[in-house]
């Protein structure tokens, strides 16, 4: 039986892991190599590396960080921030990594997400979506708008259409952050990631909000997500991603266990 | 150990050379030098992507020269498309055959309420005299991502419940193929690349 996949995500900046709140009270957290190869020991079912370097510079940096952690890796692998075009994706491929998510770049020209999948396959690309629902609007879950820059600015596209338009393009699958709820602790977006859900035919990974096992089982369920992102649960009390699956487990949701 | 590993542009090769270099394989890559598959002690056929990009196997010369290297006995490995290419063809690219080493043909899944790519971790049914699964227990999990699939037949060494069961592992003699990426399965991915690596004879 196929099995809800537990994400850990590692945030890196500068080639170290760090954890904050809403970009606020950045600590370091570690080397990005050793925290991933701990997360995978612990029973992660795939590790993501979002890097949150701004500048230029930090590109060589981010490739070292991929080549280091991707060595002993033998999990799926993840890699987003800051990838721009196919030949910055087949650099991290080329690096380590089995998949890239793209989001702004891709918002500013969809293209990219033909060319990645053209050349390294459907299953390797990850469209990256941050939403936030639309209160003004007559459904503010159906029509929940995509947002950039961190979700500072509004891209003028609605969230479901543009994650139908990523698929016909050829993602494999879409990464949703709610806005709304990331950072809050009180749970997943489940009408949100359940309207994505059942707008496409491709996995969709959950990401923003988590603070108990419980919301996970939610967003399992009622909101019908195929993988979640798990990042700073295991700094609150969940001591990793094993536990977490042991619970889950007895929630009734099917994973991968042991593991 | 000498593993020659075929690549036909379709992706990415570093996750299965990393994983064969971790079990002490020595590694070669051939995009269309025969001359390697001479001397390759085992051969491995990555790939992820479409069926049709195999097609660059026939015009390479290295789909004959791979089937000489089968019929001398050598172990040869499929992953993911590279298992579907043993078969006869695959209905996502009608027009390309495969090896034809297993007379069947690979096929989307069955239109259902669930989704299409089959990603994630599944399970195993192993066969119990598969060589190739030897010591992968009942409840292993490993990592799918895939849309076409080989059917149930005698060969098989390993059925997997998506929509219906299909082929997840496939085994006669020295040919074998995986529908997994056992290159991205933890520690049951490299059991299973490590008995390929270790068999014993060549047949």
């Amino acid at each position: 039986m196929i099995t809800k996949r537990i994400i850990a995500c590692l945030d890196v900046r500068d080639g170290r892991v760090v954890k904050g709140v809403k970009f606020v009270d950045i600590i370091d957290a570690g080397d990005p190599a050793t925290q991933a190869a701990r997360h995978a020991s612990e029973g992660a079912d795939e590790i993501v590396l979002l890097d949150i370097t701004a500048t230029h510079e930090g590109r060589a940096t981010l490739l070292d960080t991929v080549r280091r952690a991707a060595r002993e890796l033998f999990v799926p692998f993840g890699v987003g921030g800051g990838i721009r075009s196919a030949d910055d994706a087949a650099q991290v491929f080329e690096a380590g990594a089995d998949k890239v998510s793209v989001n702004s770049a891709a918002l500013a020209d969809p293209m990219l997400i033909d060319a990645i999948g053209r050349s390294f396959g459907a299953q390797a690309v990850v469209v990256a979506i941050d939403a936030r629902r639309d209160p003004e609007a007559a459904d503010p879950v159906r029509d929940a708008q995509v947002l950039v820059q961190g979700g500072r600015k509004l891209t003028g596209r609605r969230v479901v259409e543009w994650a139908r338009e990523a698929e016909a393009r050829g993602a494999g699958e879409i990464l949703l952050t709610s806005m709304d709820s990331d950072g809050m602790r009180t749970g997943f977006d489940c009408e949100l990631t359940a309207a994505v859900s059942e707008a496409v035919n491709i996995p969709v990974i959950a990401s923003g909000g988590a603070g108990t096992v419980n919301h996970f089982v939610d967003v399992f369920g009622r909101g019908k997500a195929d993988a979640a992102l798990a990042a700073s649960i295991f700094h609150f009390g969940v001591s990793s991603a094993r536990s977490l699956k042991e619970d889950l487990a007895k929630a009734g949701v099917s994973v991968r266990l042991p593991c | 150990m000498r593993v020659m590993v075929i690549d036909y542009k379709a992706g990415n090769l570093t996750s299965v050379l990393k994983a064969l270099r971790h079990l002490g394989a020595e590694t070669d890559v051939t995009d269309g030098d025969l001359a390697p598959i001479e001397r390759a002690e085992r051969i491995v056929l990555p790939g992820v992507g479409h069926f049709a990009a195999t097609k660059r196997l026939d015009a390479t010369g290295l789909t004959p020269a791979i089937r000489a290297a089968i019929a001398r006995g050598v172990p040869f490995l499929g992953i993911c498309v590279g298992m579907q290419w043993l078969y006869a063809g695959s209905s996502e690219a009608p027009s390309q055959p495969g090896l034809g080493y297993f007379a069947e043909s690979c096929a989307r899944f069955s239109e259902s309420k669930e989704k299409v790519p089959h990603v994630g971790w599944n399970s195993l049914e192993v066969r119990a005299d598969s060589r190739l699964l030897a010591g992968v227990e009942p409840g292993e999990y490993v990592y799918f991502t895939h849309s076409y699939k080989a059917p149930v037949t005698a060969d098989t060494a390993a059925v997997t419940h998506y929509i219906e069961p299909f082929a997840s592992a496939v085994e006669r003699g020295n040919v074998m193929g995986v529908q997994f990426h056992p290159e991205k399965s933890g520690a049951t991915g490299l059991k299973i690349l490590s008995n390929f690596l270790h068999r014993e004879g060549t047949k």
